[in-house]
């Protein structure tokens, strides 16, 4: 023993330590790579050592590795080794380890839960510090739920170095376990009154946190946080909670008043809480008749700080104007000439905020003399990346609301011809799609638009230049389109087209290639209509086609399969003409009759609106699902239905037969499959209307059975009634805006021609222009349809932090579960548990430890249902929890006569996880007979429960699902 | 919530980077490339706020940092922080460091980047500030190194070594 000791220390003395490593890279700078490689060959070896000194000290290389860019996800069960070391020195080290490279999907997490627990526990201080740090890194849903009791005693702890590291940490255990926060919210609450500054400033941290998410939710703490505000001396606090009460004035007026007097002291005597305290301010006054403060705090921004450098105040003067620009745009636009000096900047963070603020800035009056102001910038500005910034602003700024603040399009175009000249921009498409908008929306301006088109295309070989990847040359999609399109604007429709054939096109990219044959035939047709009038001029005509036939080859030639296609088309089409030109045969009326209509801009959710046929129902199936392939999640039927008939072969053929089908058919049809899904109990109604009664299983009628309710809204865009109320509101909008604009262009108006159609079906959503100038609208007002509010990121873990709904202790939820047995074999002692969250309960007979497991009371043979019931106690209702659960069951099979234990969790994206008896593995494929029956079954079992409280009954929406 | 602290050289090799959210070590690698490219084309006498940098950047996150001798500190932050607050934090780090390790350099930072990674733990928890007075997150830095100490002297004597 002894020797073994000597043994390991003298080989102690050998390993390198984090210093070695560090200069030994540092020594190897050629051949890095080569001397990391055997020191984590080195590493490998020590990490297979026994003694945890060893251990330690590998993992710490590994750390620094890390830092490094390598992947040491491989030592992570060394790393945990290390962590539960019962020193304190290894410990931090390991936790050190963890945290820097663990993460939710890291597997040994799961091993750590009870390790961290005894850490927490620990009589050392610095022992739980350590955990809490780490575990504040790498904190899992899984660890948030079976740790969040323990952090929150430890928020009470006697040592304030524990509690504000307790109190900081739960910030993390919400996001992850958003149950934690009911239960936990007094006790932070009670922390914002801590004797220790520390504790008082976590606190403070963390509902500032939160309260940025909900700030309604937290208006009740204003009163605390006032009292706060006026007494705390620490700076950190202060800003916190200034930044806190900026996010709750909007939801409550009074609160602005109350501290307008406060902040503007703050004001005075500290200068670090200067700036922010001014944007709350302004945002305060927003609600007042007195804008005395709003311009007092103006006073202050541009106003140079003797202690900070004016370049910090200068950024933020400018971050806080654009805080107030959205209340107060007035008081801003004041600055103007302020902000149009930052734009000289050398700063380009200053550069850049100024730019955002212009665009709050402009109006109709300032628009051209900012625009020309930038214009000056683009051309002297370096560095493309500001540029091409400067680029986007510039359209931003002038397409804002729909071109509200343009009043001559003819500058527009020309500004936008202009910025065709920068050089590597990467935003030519940008200009492209703003050209084509323009053009196709306002009428009045196409024979300008077209114009300068014409000229970009003669003059194309300057936009291309030598690099064919130069962005810019996108815009000569649209010229080459707008020219052929609105061809009959076209001076010398006949130059154009010689521009549009020459052969350095065919060096283009192919998209645009196709574009420009395209239009060139368009351009064809125009020019043969204009020179059929004249008999003299027929040889000019056979010459125009003689033209297209000898340049089009170019383009059949063309590796892009469009371009090739189209000129190939379009090469024959000119040949039969020439055929027919020298027959003297008329052609013009029918080859513009090719190109003839006009095209009108449709709203980008135009489609959505389109109502739905009667009679069509685009929930029913064209047919009927094969009865054995229903393991697709019900839940997400609505959502994914579509597309899987639609993937189907044979469905594509009974679309049309289904169409036929008289109405009587159909409702008969209707009828069948209800009663069909009426009677499977695994079938949820899509309608959110009507509910069904659960009618198979024998004494489960009076389960209710509700239908799925995702937070996601499932329903078919159809044509809701409010949907018509909006329709009329933007008509009426549409039609003030109309009238307005018809007083502002009085000279322009065509008289007779101002009354609009009715816009009828929605398919028209693109509306006839009334007016000689007017932008064509396809706005469509916002939160149309309730598929709007898929801007919003479900996914946000923030959303579910909300603490509101009221709940009366002892609670109860009944939860019916029906276990059916589609396996062919016989299921039988089959236990059921599940986990205790923070507010949620099994409630288990008397006598029965927390952990116990509750015996299923009656067996399975094949084919069978039966309905089991659970109790839990519940303390809030504010959200679907998810509850891990086990059930436990032997199935008898004829291969295997030892009991099987399975365990199915109620984790969304697991179907089912098998968990050996003593310690949790991968998923072991052995039996992965049974595994596929039970995954199949699984998907098929539905919970559903119902929440009762005396005499009231709610029902709840969510489905449990195991 | 502060998203990323990364410290690195004039040459923009990394000497501290500590990721509150998980990225996997090739973006780390890249957003310390790219934000050192983004920081170090900066003037001296320019304001120490910066916007964009691709990855961690997004239109929430601002980076804020600031440069000592051969050394940037760079803090990426969320827009629940002040500009200001976190400024002042870097200069508390920095001169806690300088405590610590008594005239701080880089060679410090090189060779005891787990000291480094400590002391800031003290600072920043999670990604949010945990302690901004200097002399309490001494206080505890000095605390658990004398427990390390202690620790060490222990383990020495060969029959608490297992």
């Amino acid at each position: 023993m002894a020797l073994k000791i000597v043994k390991g220390s003298i080989d102690r003395m050998f390993d390198k330590n984090l210093q070695d490593l560090v200069r030994g890279i540092r020594n190897h700078k050629e051949d890095e790579a080569k001397y990391i490689s055997t020191c984590i060959d080195e590493i490998k070896q020590e990490l297979k050592q026994d003694n945890i000194a060893v251990k330690s000290n590998a993992v710490c290389k590994l750390t620094y590795l890390q830092m490094l860019g390598y992947d040491v996800s491989w030592a992570a069960f060394n790393i945990v080794e290390v962590m539960s070391s019962s020193k304190f020195t290894y410990k931090r080290i390991g936790y050190l380890a963890a945290s820097q490279c663990f993460h939710e999907s890291t597997d040994v997490i799961m091993l750590t839960t009870n390790q961290i627990r005894k850490d927490l526990s620990s009589p050392n201080q610095y022992d739980t510090g350590v955990a809490l740090t780490g575990l504040s890194c790498f904190v899992t849903p899984d660890l948030a739920r079976d740790l969040a009791n323990d952090i929150m005693t430890l928020m009470s702890h006697t040592k304030p170095y524990i509690r504000k590291k307790a109190v900081l940490i739960m910030y993390k255990v919400f996001l992850k376990y958003p149950e934690s926060l009911r239960p936990a919210f007094p006790r932070m609450k009670e922390k914002l009154e801590d004797p220790d500054p520390g504790v008082q400033s976590a606190a403070v941290n963390v509902i500032c946190e939160l309260a940025r998410r909900n700030p309604k939710n937290y208006l009740s703490l204003a009163p605390l946080f006032f009292k706060l505000m006026t007494s705390s001396t620490n700076n950190w606090v202060l800003i916190k909670i200034i930044k806190l009460f900026g996010a709750l004035t909007p939801l409550e007026p009074r609160l602005g008043k109350k501290l307008i007097e406060p902040l503007t002291n703050l004001i005075h005597s500290r200068i670090l809480l200067c700036l922010s305290s001014v944007a709350v301010l302004i945002s305060l006054s927003s609600g007042m008749p007195n804008h005395s403060a709003s311009i007092q705090g103006l006073c202050i921004v541009p106003r140079p700080l003797s202690v900070l450098s004016l370049f910090i105040v200068k950024y933020l003067g400018l971050l806080a104007m654009s805080k107030i620009l959205k209340t107060h745009p007035k008081s801003v636009q004041s600055h103007k000439d302020l902000i149009l000096q930052c734009l000289d900047d050398k700063d380009e963070s200053i550069r850049l905020r100024a730019l955002d603020l212009l665009y709050g800035m402009v109006s109709k009056k300032n628009l051209m003399e900012i625009v020309k102001k930038l214009m000056l910038h683009v051309d002297k500005a370096e560095g493309t990346t500001y540029r091409d910034e400067l680029l986007t602003k510039i359209i931003d700024i002038c397409s804002q609301s729909n071109y509200q603040y343009i009043t001559n399009f003819e500058w527009y175009i020309s500004i936008l011809v202009e910025l065709t000249r920068l050089e590597g921009t990467r935003h030519g498409h940008l200009i492209a799609s703003q050209m084509l908008d323009v053009a196709i929306r306002v009428k009045a301006i196409r024979a300008f638009a077209v114009a300068q088109m014409a000229t970009l295309l003669d003059n194309a070989h300057l936009l291309t230049g030598n690099t064919q990847h130069n962005g810019i040359c996108e815009v000569l999609y649209a010229a080459a389109w707008i020219c052929g399109e609105f061809s009959e604007h076209l001076e010398d429709p006949m130059a154009t087209l010689e521009a549009m054939l020459r052969p350095k096109v065919a060096t283009l990219p192919g998209h645009i290639q196709a574009v420009y044959v395209q239009n060139a035939a368009k351009l064809f047709s125009t020019v043969l209509r204009g020179q059929e009038g004249a008999p003299a001029d027929s040889k000019v005509a056979q010459e125009t086609s003689q033209l297209l036939i000898d340049r089009l080859p170019v383009f059949v030639q063309s590796a892009n399969l469009e371009v090739q296609e189209r000129a190939s088309c379009i090469l024959q089409l000119v040949k039969y003409i020439q055929k027919l030109q020298q027959k003297d045969v008329e052609v013009a009326e029918e080859v513009t009759a090719l190109f003839a209509g006009e095209l009108n801009p449709v709203a980008p959710k135009a489609q959505k609106k389109v109502p739905v046929p009667e009679g069509l129902d685009l929930d029913a199936w064209i047919n009927e699902p094969p009865s054995g392939s229903e393991s697709e999640d019900e839940g997400r039927k609505t959502k994914t239905k579509g597309k899987a008939v639609f993937a189907k072969e044979e469905s594509r053929h009974t679309k049309p037969r289904y169409t036929e089908v008289d109405e009587k058919e159909l409702a008969k049809r209707r009828e069948v499959r209800k009663a069909e899904q009426a009677n499977n109990p695994f079938y949820i109604k899509a309608s959110p209307s009507s509910q069904k009664v659960y009618q198979e299983a024998v004494g489960v009628e009076h389960i209710p059975v509700v239908q799925i309710d995702l937070s996601v809204p499932l329903k078919v865009p159809g044509m809701p009634m409010s949907d018509q109320y909006v329709k009329q509101e933007e008509e009426r909008r549409e039609k003030n805006k109309a009238d307005r604009k018809k007083k502002d262009k009085k000279k322009r108006r065509e008289k007779g021609r101002q009354r609009r159609g009715d816009s009828g079906p929605e398919s028209e959503e693109d509306i006839t222009p009334a007016h000689m100038v007017d932008i064509v609208t396809e706005e469509m007002p916002e939160n149309a349809l309730p598929s709007d509010d898929d801007d919003k990121d479900p996914n946000d873990p923030h959303k579910v932090c909300d603490i509101q709904g009221n709940l009366h202790d002892g609670s109860q939820v009944v939860v019916s579960v029906i276990f059916e047995n589609k396996c062919d074999s016989f299921i039988k002692s089959m236990e059921f548990n599940v986990m205790d969250s923070l507010n949620s309960k099994l409630q288990r007979p008397e006598g029965a430890g927390p952990h116990d497991s509750l015996t299923v009371p009656f067996q399975l043979p094949p084919g069978i249902s039966n309905e089991a019931r659970f109790i839990f106690s519940m303390q809030s209702i504010v959200m679907p929890q998810k509850l891990k659960g086990t059930l436990t069951f032997i199935v008898k099979v004829s291969w295997s006569c030892s009991p099987q234990r399975w365990l199915i969790t109620t984790m969304c994206h697991l179907a089912s996880t098998r968990r050996g008896r003593t310690k949790v593995g991968k998923m072991n494929l052995e039996s992965g007979h049974v595994l596929l029956i039970w995954t199949r079954k699984s998907k098929r079992l539905r919970w559903y429960y119902r929440w009762r409280e005396e005499r009231e009954i709610q029902r709840w929406k969510y489905p449990w699902r195991i | 919530m502060i998203k990323a602290i990364l410290i690195f050289n004039n040459h923009g090799k990394p000497r501290l980077s500590k990721f509150y959210e998980h990225y996997n070590e090739d973006t780390e690698q890249q957003i310390i490339r790219e934000t050192f490219h983004l920081v170090s084309k900066r003037d001296e006498n320019v304001c120490n706020f910066l916007e964009g940098g691709m990855l961690i950047g997004g239109s929430e996150n601002r980076l804020i940092y600031r440069h000592y001798a051969t050394l940037y500190f760079v803090f990426c932050v969320d827009s629940s922080e002040s500009e200001l607050g976190i400024l002042d934090l870097i200069q508390v780090f920095v001169e806690t460091l300088d405590k610590c390790f008594e005239n701080v350099c880089e060679l410090d930072l090189i060779f005891h980047v787990d000291k480094v990674h400590n002391i800031l733990a003290e600072m920043v928890m999670g990604g949010m500030v945990l302690e901004t007075n200097m002399n309490e997150i001494i206080i505890q830095v000095d605390a658990q190194n004398k427990m390390e100490k202690s620790e060490t002297f222990i383990f020495q004597s060969p029959r608490q070594d297992r």
